[in-house]
């Protein structure tokens, strides 16, 4: 007689809505339920979200009508996804670091990334772009997976500086990485798990299911829904509605609180939609159907907020009116600024390779510069 | 807290010492650990243990557990927390427990830790050091010799570097653990019991606090010539170097004068010294076990023809492993570059 069990516990696999925290229903009304980190949103702080996701999609919608003009070689367009980023965002403090992947514009504005410097990477000017120590906001990372551990290593460092746990909500510290439901196939975020369990370190892994790993359904990617893999790490984890601001906020917040605290890692699935498509290369039409598509865009999640703020006659016209003048103005100041990027000098691709010197480096630099100034003294010649 | 100080000072040798080249970076990696909170290890047994090559021996005992990590048996994840440390201002020492085993790292290596300062346009510094025990010799099972050095040289953004002597090993790992750029440091397991005199400095309580010398990071960058010489120039590093000495023994008995020249690193390759030595006797051997195609011994040689094409007397040569997986260890002194694969080298080189 076997022990052993023949099948799986019933579930419904990892596109199911089962299980999901939602504070904001889909028609904008608020789930009657108490939260004390929801609770505490005033109607300032909500507007500052809706500010924020609005601003992030004419953000995005810019960039890729840039790219179509060939101003942009890529643009990795994160439609849909305003609250999961907006929301949890909004749950960082100054003391946290962020470790993102390529996709989280939104949370870099949150953090006061300037949106200009985010293009420098997609117009081809630059493998960064800003100043990633003085906003907490760590350069994208592109390899799928690669920077939860990233994550994990600062998240130990916070142990060792003593900036986890001591009760000093205002110098306790904790880490927040994102990575999508691709990712979490990725031996390095498997990895990211066990090392962050296991040093209990001050972690959020923020997963945003968007449900596409370009072409790929979640249902490549697991049976079971992704935050179900958490707990066998030894790590709680929750699933929120990733297109409600207010759920994404609360939730993060507690995780973050929860690590600062010393109570270790939280893994949130964020179960969102990418209504837009992979990035400016790819074609959704060719793998997913127009009734997806549509179903999603019934659930904006930016409408979902606003639906709420008029209801409640907290969004007035005036501040809309406002918004919608700070949304052009960012738009111009995007086209501008980008189509002023200069190409950086060639010489530039020498610089900080290293450190210090490297004579390898060096050599070919000097040999590249006698090259270039060959064609100078021939043009000098002819003239 | 008296009684652990104490304990620290009198297990902690100072001055001309006798060591194992194991034990001359266990105190290497002790001093750099002694002088700079910031140092931390981080591998696979190398804590109670001692590692499975005893390099950290004592370390856990001196530092704690939160400064000689034991980790999780995931190579990717070593290198990946590590990079997260050094982001928050740590200088994580990595060991990978065998050669072999650094291929679930790679990627975080040449993707992530080789570049993030260029990205960064040298914003960001990630100051990790890789330990790699590496090459044969020792009659161990498969994926426990090899030499994939040359991968990672092939990376800019790293460092690569390899000992050939304890005291060389005792300064270099300090110089590297101190380098703002990621090193990696493959130590030749096969020399780990070889002793040599290691010059330890001044005792812990005879050091004044700040006026510690940084480590010169010439060892780093700069080959140095080990054995003068008139006929031919040896090239080599790391534990072919101490074969080549004995060849150029080999060799001198019989009249022929070898120069040899320890690279110490491969990234950067010091082509300088090399080729001054090249001028001097026009004829040039590359040694090392990793396999000769595509080879560190083929870029010396690529670099010397072009600089010091009119003083060569011969083509360079190289002698090294071949294009086959590392053999079983029954095989392996055949396919290791040996003594007399190198005088023959030399004697090929000679008859041109």
């Amino acid at each position: 007689m076997t022990t052993l069990p023949t099948s799986l516990p019933p579930h419904e696999g990892p596109l199911t809505e089962d299980g999901l925290v939602q504070l904001l229903t889909p028609a904008g009304e608020r789930v009657a339920h108490s939260d004390p980190y929801a609770d505490a949103l005033d109607a300032d702080r909500l507007r500052a979200m809706y500010r924020d996701m609005v601003l992030a999609r004419r953000f995005d919608i810019e960039a890729t009508s840039l790219q179509r003009q060939g101003e942009l070689a890529l643009w990795a367009q994160a439609l849909g996804q305003e609250a999961a980023q907006v929301g949890s965002g909004h749950a960082v403090r100054d003391q946290d670091q962020v470790f993102p992947s390529y996709r989280e514009h939104g949370v870099g504005m949150v953090r006061g990334v300037d949106p200009v410097d985010i293009l420098r990477l997609f117009r081809g000017v630059d493998h960064g772009g800003w100043d990633s120590e003085a906003v907490s906001f760590h350069l994208y990372t592109l390899v799928v997976g690669a920077h939860p551990l990233h994550a994990v290593g600062y998240g130990m460092g916070l142990q060792r500086d003593g900036l986890v746990g001591t009760g000093d909500a205002a110098r306790d510290a904790a880490v927040i990485t994102y990575f999508g439901d691709g990712s979490t196939s990725q031996g390095d975020v498997n990895e990211a798990l066990v090392f962050a369990a296991v040093n209990q370190a001050p972690v959020v892994l923020f997963c945003q299911n968007n449900q596409w790993a370009i072409s790929e359904p979640t249902t490549r990617q697991a049976l079971v829904p992704i935050a179900d893999r958490a707990p066998g790490f030894g790590i709680p984890s929750v699933r929120v509605d990733g297109n409600d601001v207010i759920a994404t906020y609360a939730v993060t917040a507690a995780a973050l609180d929860r690590a600062r605290n010393g109570g270790g890692p939280t893994f949130i699935e964020a179960f969102t939609y990418r209504m837009g498509a992979h990035t400016t290369s790819d074609d959704p039409t060719r793998y997913r159907t127009h009734e997806q598509e549509e179903h999603w865009r019934r659930r904006d999640p930016i409408d979902r907020l606003k639906a709420y703020l008029e209801a409640a006659g907290e969004l007035p016209e005036v501040f809309q009116a406002e918004l919608a003048g700070e949304a052009d103005a960012l738009g111009e100041r995007v086209r501008t600024q980008v189509r002023a990027m200069p190409k950086p000098p060639a010489d530039s691709m020498f610089e900080h390779v290293y450190a210090t010197p490297h004579a390898v480096v060096d050599g070919e630099r000097e040999a590249f510069a006698r090259y270039e100034a060959s064609f100078l003294d021939t043009e000098e010649a002819h003239r | 807290m008296t009684t652990t100080t104490e304990r620290r000072t009198a297990a902690a040798p100072s001055g001309v010492q006798k060591l194992t080249f194991a034990k001359a970076i266990t105190l290497g990696l002790r001093r750099a650990m002694a002088d700079d909170p910031k140092v931390l290890l981080m591998g696979e047994d190398i804590g109670k243990l001692g590692g499975v090559f005893r390099v950290t021996d004592g370390l856990y005992d001196e530092f704690g557990a939160q400064r000689v990590v034991d980790t999780p048996l995931a190579e990717s994840g070593i290198v990946g927390t590590a990079i997260g440390l050094a982001l928050r201002g740590y200088r994580p020492v990595c060991e990978i427990q065998f050669d072999g085993f650094i291929f679930p790292a790679f990627d975080q290596i040449t993707t992530q830790l080789a570049k993030l300062h260029y990205r960064s346009r040298g914003r960001l510094t990630v100051p990790v050091v890789i330990r790699v025990p590496y090459g044969g010799g020792i009659g161990a099972v498969e994926h426990h010799s090899e030499s994939p050095e040359v991968l990672f040289a092939h990376t800019p953004g790293l460092r690569v570097v390899s000992p050939s002597s304890p005291a060389e090993a005792y300064t270099m790992i300090q110089a590297a653990i101190a380098s703002p750029d990621p090193v990696l440091f493959f130590e030749p397991k096969v020399r780990y019991w070889e002793k040599g005199d290691v010059d330890l400095g001044p005792a812990d309580d005879e050091r004044v606090p700040g006026s510690v010398p940084a480590p010169d990071d010439a060892v780093l960058n700069r080959a140095r010539i080990v054995r003068p010489g008139t006929d031919v120039t040896v090239v080599t590093y790391g534990g072919s170097v101490a074969t080549v000495l004995k060849a150029a023994d080999a060799a001198a008995a019989e009249g022929t004068s070898l120069e040899v020249i320890d690279l110490r690193a491969i990234s950067p390759l010091d082509t300088a010294t090399v080729a001054e030595s090249v001028r001097r006797t026009g004829r040039c051997v590359v040694v090392h076990e990793a396999p000769v195609l595509y080879g560190s011994g083929a870029e010396v040689a690529a670099r010397i023809t072009e600089e010091c094409f009119y003083h060569l007397q011969a083509p360079v040569l190289r002698v090294g492993g071949f294009h086959t997986p590392y053999p079983v260890a029954k095989l392996e002194h055949e396919y290791l570059p040996s003594l007399d694969r190198v005088l023959d080298a030399v004697d090929r080189t000679l008859a041109f």
